[in-house]
C-alpha cells in the first residue's frame, strides 16, 4: 500500500508541477503582452539584448548552417543516384533548409545558448535579491527584465534564420560542386525552380515562434530560481531542456498548420 | 514620514512557521531596531512591510493602508516612499555604481543625465564613496557594495528606510559611519527607519526603540536603556551573547 500511495503522490506532484509550469508561463506571456505598450521605455534594454542575442550567436549560426547545408547536399545527392536528375539537388537543399533545417536547427543551437544565458542571469539576480531590489525601486521586473529579452528573441530569431538559410544554401552549393560535381548554375537553377516566398515566410513565422519560446523559457526558469548556485544551475538546465522540447513539439504543429495554409493558397 | 504597523502577522514557508503573530508599531520619524537570532524572521518581516511578501494571516499597515490589499500600481507608488538596504547589497551586476544609484531617478523622474549624475555623486559622498561612479559591483569590496546599496536606498529621498543588517561585513569605523548616517537621516529628515541587525553596538546607537523577535513573535520591546536593564532571560542571554541559557542552539535556524 505505501508503494501505491507513493506512486500516486509522485504522479500527482508531477501533474501539479506541469500545471504550475503551464500556468506560470501563460501568465508571464500575458504579462509581457499587457506591457508591450511600455516597450519604448525599455528600448535601450531591448536593443542591448538584440545585440547580445543576435551578434553573440553569429559564430554558432555560421558553423551550424554551413555544415547543415553541406550534409543536406551530400545526403540528397546520395539518394538521388541514378534515380533523380541532379538539377533537383538545389531544389531539395533549398526546400529542406528554408522550411525545416534553417528555422529548427538555428532555434535549437541559439536556444541552447540564449535560454541558458537568460535563465542563469535572471536566476542569479533572483537568488542575490536583485529582483527584490528592483521591485523595491518601484521598477517592474517584467517590464525591465523580461519584456526586452522576449522581444529581442522574437525579433532576432528570424534575422538569424535568414542568415542561416543563406549560409546553409551556400554550404550545400559548395559541397555540391566539390564533392558531387554539380555545377553552381545547375544548383541555382534547381533552387529557383520551386522557390516560393510563402516557404520563406512560413520558415520565418516558425523562427519568430521559436524565439518566443526561447525567451519565455529562459525568463520563466530564471524567475522561479531558488536555492543559490545549485538552483541557478538547475534553472539553466531546465531552461535549455524545456525550450528544446517545446521547439520540437511546436515545430510539428506549426508545420501542419503552415503547410495546410500554403497548400490551400496554392490550390485555389 | 510613514507610520508602520504589523498586526498579528503570521507567515509560513512549507512546514516552517516563521512569523507567529508579530505585533509591532513604528511611529513616524522613529527608528526601531529589530534584533533576534538568525532565522527568526527579521528579514521576512521587513519584506512584509514593503509588500515583497504577503502575510498568511494578519496585516501590515503603512499609514493605515493594508499593504497586501494594494493594487500593483498603488504598491509601486507606496514603494517609491521607501528605501531599503539589503543584507547582500543586491546591486545590479550589469550596471555601474552610478547607474545603480541613479536607476530609480532615471525611471521615475524627468531629470537630465547631469542632474542624475549630480545626485548620485552627492549620495555617494554621503556614504564616504567618491571616484567609484564608473566601477561595476564586481570591482568593489563587500563594504563598498553595502555603502553603494545605502546610497541607492536614499537616492529618491525616501520617507522610510529599511536596513537589513546594514553594518554586517563592515570594519568598525565604517560601521560607525553608517550608524551616524542612519542617525543623521532620522534626526534631520525625520525619516522612519527599521533596522534589522545583530550588531548590538549599532542597535544601541541608532535605535529609539529595540524589539526582539524570537520564535516568530516580538518577545520584548523598549528603549536601549530598558533593554540593557531588563531581566527577561531570553533577552539577557541574547544581548550578553551567551551560548548557555533558555535559547537553545539552533532554535532559530
Amino acid at each position: 500500500m505505501p508503494t501505491l500511495r507513493n506512486t500516486f503522490r509522485t504522479v500527482g506532484r508531477s501533474i501539479f508541477n506541469l500545471l504550475a509550469v503551464v500556468g506560470g508561463t501563460s501568465l508571464m506571456l500575458l504579462g509581457v503582452i499587457a506591457r508591450l505598450i511600455e516597450l519604448p521605455r525599455t528600448s535601450r534594454q531591448t536593443f542591448l539584448q538584440m545585440q547580445e542575442i543576435g551578434l553573440g550567436s553569429i559564430p554558432l549560426v555560421i558553423i551550424t548552417a554551413l555544415f547543415v547545408g553541406a550534409v543536406a547536399a551530400v545526403q540528397a545527392a546520395y539518394q538521388f543516384q541514378d534515380y533523380v536528375p541532379m538539377i533537383f539537388l538545389g531544389t531539395v537543399v533549398g526546400k529542406s533548409v528554408i522550411l525545416e533545417l534553417g528555422p529548427v536547427l538555428t532555434a535549437l543551437v541559439v536556444g541552447g545558448r540564449v535560454s541558458a544565458s537568460i535563465a542563469a542571469e535572471l536566476g542569479t539576480m533572483k537568488v542575490t535579491e536583485q529582483i527584490d531590489a528592483m521591485e523595491l525601486l518601484a521598477i517592474d521586473p517584467m517590464r525591465y527584465l523580461v519584456m526586452p529579452r522576449m522581444v529581442a528573441c522574437v525579433i532576432m530569431l528570424p534575422v538569424l534564420t535568414i542568415f542561416a538559410d543563406c549560409l546553409a544554401i551556400f554550404g550545400g552549393m559548395v559541397v555540391a560542386k566539390i564533392a558531387v560535381g554539380v555545377s553552381t548554375s545547375t544548383f541555382t537553377e534547381g533552387l529557383r525552380m520551386f522557390f516560393y516566398v510563402d516557404d520563406v515566410i512560413s520558415g520565418l513565422v516558425k523562427a519568430a515562434t521559436f524565439g518566443l519560446i526561447i525567451g519565455l523559457m529562459g525568463c520563466f526558469n530564471g524567475f522561479r530560481t531558488f536555492g543559490g548556485a545549485q538552483g541557478v544551475g538547475r534553472a539553466t538546465m531546465q531552461a535549455v531542456v524545456s525550450s528544446c522540447i517545446c521547439i520540437l513539439i511546436t515545430n510539428y504543429f506549426l508545420a501542419s498548420v503552415l503547410f495546410r495554409l500554403i497548400f490551400y493558397r496554392g490550390t485555389t | 514620514m510613514l507610520r508602520l504597523e504589523c498586526k498579528n502577522v503570521w507567515k509560513q514557508f512549507d512546514d516552517k512557521h516563521v512569523l507567529q503573530g508579530v505585533n509591532l508599531t513604528i511611529e513616524p520619524g522613529e527608528t526601531v531596531v529589530i534584533i533576534g537570532q538568525s532565522g527568526t524572521g527579521k528579514s521576512v518581516l521587513l519584506k512584509h512591510i514593503v509588500g515583497l511578501l504577503s502575510p498568511d494571516r494578519g496585516a501590515v499597515l503603512v499609514d493605515n493602508v493594508n499593504v497586501a490589499k494594494l493594487s500593483r500600481k498603488k504598491l509601486f507608488e507606496l514603494r517609491m516612499r521607501f528605501g531599503m538596504v539589503f543584507q547582500s547589497a543586491a546591486l545590479f551586476d550589469s550596471l555601474t555604481v552610478a547607474e545603480n544609484v541613479g536607476l530609480a531617478i532615471r525611471e521615475h523622474t524627468e531629470k537630465t543625465d547631469e542632474e542624475i549624475a549630480q545626485i548620485c555623486d552627492e549620495k555617494l559622498r554621503m556614504v564616504g564613496l567618491e571616484g567609484v561612479s564608473s566601477k561595476v559591483p564586481a570591482e568593489l569590496s563587500g563594504g563598498m557594495k553595502k555603502r553603494v546599496g545605502f546610497a541607492r536606498a536614499i537616492a529618491m529621498n525616501p520617507e522610510c528606510v529599511l536596513y537589513d543588517e546594514p553594518t554586517t561585513g563592515l570594519d568598525p569605523i565604517m560601521s560607525d559611519v553608517i550608524n551616524n548616517l542612519i542617525v543623521k537621516l532620522s534626526s534631520e529628515l525625520k525619516i522612519t527607519s527599521v533596522v534589522v541587525t545583530h550588531d548590538l553596538a549599532s542597535a544601541y546607537k541608532v535605535g529609539h526603540r529595540i524589539a526582539m523577535l524570537h520564535d516568530g513573535v516580538v518577545i520584548f520591546q523598549g528603549t536601549p536603556d530598558e533593554i540593557r536593564e531588563t531581566d527577561h532571560p531570553l533577552v539577557r542571554q541574547f544581548i550578553e551573547g551567551r551560548a548557555e541559557g533558555p535559547i537553545m542552539m539552533g532554535s532559530g535556524q
